[in-house]
């Protein structure tokens, strides 16, 4: 089974039974026993679950369809559990604390209507924070994931300016404790990692396993470019949006009934 | 033209007053960007809304009159005016003097400052950002080309070709500085075609200012003579170049206020943006255009020097306030996320974003200022730019005395 299919609306636990990581640890011992990486792509039949040192490939797009009317006014589970993930925390300075992802309240002025959402990295086919970095630090991995390369960012902004969606944040003051897998310094601009770290490893994003929403939750992850899973057929479906997409930046999270 | 002698400026001491005076404000710029190394970018005004600050302001309007100045050297060289050749060495040292000091701004406020190897190292050639690092760096081998061709005899030669080099280079640098605002499609206030010729506008204007704030200072502090006619010369330029700006602002805001999708951050900035709109109105557009254009064009007003030196001081301050505007109240103005809707988070969406300038960031763009000047100051000191006489009658052949012509 691939991570494609491996839908939010299915726990961790459910959708990765222990046969898989039993097959996955035995390619793996079998790979550094024989011909390391070599060996990993012949049993890939078996496990199709990206191994470490296996190349990220374009074969895949990584998305999110996040279903608007079943997003609840004021829930913040997905913030709590991204935070919490990625080791981000309110720290009392709320103009310049880092926010990976928030809730936004949208409101017709015209009719009065309401809805809540969750914001963060769009994870764009055509990013602007990736054209406009000087550096490369701000780059798109073949799968879609948009990411920010620590070694290489200058800290110069520019990214921060360039995105559509406001959802980066540059880190003003020293950090201590950092979570090994979301690595974050003092003077670089950071945002969602789409849980790169957890994606690596055929788990969903912290927020969507978080999202308490019926009826599996209000967010689905899952590979775009796979007509058989379930967030394609959800998005073959049912109408949805791309915010800002008179912008041409071809959003990876897709937003429904909104 | 009668041969012009170039001499290094005095050492006295005035001159060494004025160099531990900026020398002092190199120092305070060098601890305000420690301090903010240090503690992080929590200790200035900016936050994750407003991400570029006061340095920022100081660093573009450092970078722009570097441009501009150089314009001195290019009427002589490229159009072939006379008159302007002598002030072509100082043109070129300030050129080179200005944009050290902006890009040494721009460099130290980066949150990592100490990866500007990277930087220099590793492009992304899709961003107009690492192409404005190799246009500023190409920029100052490229002037330091046209200054020492000029300097040395031999080689005077290649003064022609070499200002029409640097005169393209500044040209497309200038439209890449624009450009960085410009091409920034996810923003109400940018994302405008007409940004690099107004930058372009506002290079030659402020650059012009610039120049002519350095000419009566210089000029006056040694005393060497500095003729009326070539003051006018150039300050009738300046006036040119300040209804140039106006004119590209004007337009900036005019096709914005064409399409009701701009509606909004129009209003912002012509009507209820606050200390935006202040800045802009006042200080812009009143004090940095409409007054310098009665200054350089009313002879009545009162006697040249006062004018002339009123007038480019009000343009530059003007320039700031136009920088300001541009770069920090077009990221007050919130990202229009949902076209039509009102937006509320934790993120502060939909609300004006908030800014002071706290002091180490004006420490810093103090710091980049005075390290340009003192660069310039040094320059005079120890190379021959400075013309011994810019007197009409030596430098412009088409002079006709006050005196001669009455008799």
């Amino acid at each position: 089974m691939t991570m494609a299919r491996a839908s939010a609306n299915q726990k961790p636990d459910k959708a990765y039974p222990d046969r898989r990581d039993m097959l996955r640890g035995l390619a793996a011992g079998i790979g550094l026993t024989i011909a390391p990486g070599v060996t990993l792509y012949a049993l890939g039949g078996a496990a199709e679950a990206k191994a470490p040192g296996d190349r990220v490939t374009s074969k895949v797009r990584w998305g999110m369809l996040i279903d608007v009317n079943e997003c609840a006014d004021g829930c913040t589970e997905c913030v709590t559990a991204c935070s919490k993930e990625n080791g981000w925390a309110d720290t009392g300075n709320p103009r310049t604390d880092a926010q990976w992802i928030r809730k936004v309240t949208v409101s017709d002025p015209k009719t009065g209507a309401t809805q809540s959402l969750p914001m963060m990295c769009q994870h764009c086919a055509e990013p602007p924070c990736v054209d406009v970095c000087p550096t490369g630090a701000s780059f798109k991995r073949a799968d879609g994931i948009v990411l920010v390369d620590k070694h290489i960012c200058i800290g110069c902004r520019y990214c921060m300016l360039a995105c559509p969606y406001g959802a980066r944040s540059f880190i003003h003051e020293p950090l201590e404790d950092q979570k090994p897998h979301a690595p974050r310094g003092k003077g670089t601009v950071e945002s969602c990692t789409l849980c790169v770290h957890r994606v690596d490893e055929d788990r969903a994003p912290a927020c969507v396993e978080a999202c308490p929403a019926e009826d599996g939750g209000a967010m689905l992850f899952g590979d775009l470019n796979d007509p058989a899973s379930e967030i394609s057929k959800r998005i073959a479906k049912y109408a949805t949006r791309q915010i800002r997409d008179d912008l041409g930046t071809d959003p990876g999270v897709r937003y429904q009934n909104l | 033209m009668a041969r012009i002698v170039y001499k290094e400026i005095g050492g006295g001491v005035g001159f060494f007053g004025l160099f531990a005076l900026l020398a002092l404000f190199i120092l305070t710029g060098l601890a305000s960007a420690w301090y903010m190394e240090h503690h992080g970018h929590i200790v200035t005004g900016m936050t994750n809304q407003i991400v570029w600050g006061t340095p920022h302001v100081f660093a573009v309007f450092l970078i722009v009159t570097a441009s501009g100045v150089l314009n001195i050297a290019s009427v002589g060289s490229v159009f072939g005016r006379t008159p302007y050749k002598p002030m072509a060495r100082l043109s070129g040292l300030l050129a080179i003097a200005f944009l050290i000091g902006g890009l040494a701004v721009l460099v130290l406020d980066l949150g990592r400052p100490e990866r500007l190897i990277v930087a220099m190292t590793t492009y992304n050639f899709k961003s107009i950002f690492a192409w404005n690092i190799i246009l500023y760096t190409g920029f100052i081998v490229v002037v330091a080309a046209y200054l020492f061709v000029q300097m040395e005899r031999t080689m005077n030669g290649y003064i022609g070709a070499l200002g029409w080099f640097a005169f393209i280079w500044r040209l497309v640098l200038t439209t890449g500085t624009g450009s960085i605002f410009g091409w920034l499609v996810a923003r109400q206030a940018y994302d405008a075609a007409v940004m690099a010729p107004l930058f372009i506008a506002m290079s030659l204007s402020f650059g012009l200012s610039a120049f002519l704030l350095v000419i009566l200072t210089a000029y006056g502090f040694s005393g060497r003579p500095l003729g009326d006619q070539i003051l006018n010369r150039l300050g009738r330029l300046l006036g040119i170049f300040v209804a140039v700006v106006l004119y590209f602002t004007a337009l900036q805001h005019l096709t914005n206020l064409y399409a009701s999708e701009h509606a909004g951050v129009e209003r912002f900035f012509l009507l209820e943006g606050g200390v935006y709109t202040q800045l802009f109105w006042i200080v812009q557009v009143f004090l940095g255009g409409l007054v310098p254009l009665a200054l350089l064009y009313a002879p009545q007003i009162g006697a040249t020097r006062k004018r002339i030196t009123l007038a480019s001081a009000l343009v530059i301050i003007g320039g700031l306030a136009q920088i300001y505007v541009i770069i920090i109240g077009g990221q007050a103005y919130p990202l229009i996320l949902f076209p039509g809707m009102e937006v509320q988070s934790s993120f502060f969406d939909g609300v004006v974003g908030v800014y002071s300038p706290s002091l180490p960031e004006i420490g810093l763009g103090g710091g980049g200022v005075a390290l340009a000047l003192a660069i310039g100051v040094l320059g005079m000191k120890v190379l021959r730019i400075l013309p011994e006489s810019l007197d009409d009658a030596l430098i412009d052949p088409h002079h006709a005395p006050v005196q001669a012509a009455k008799t």
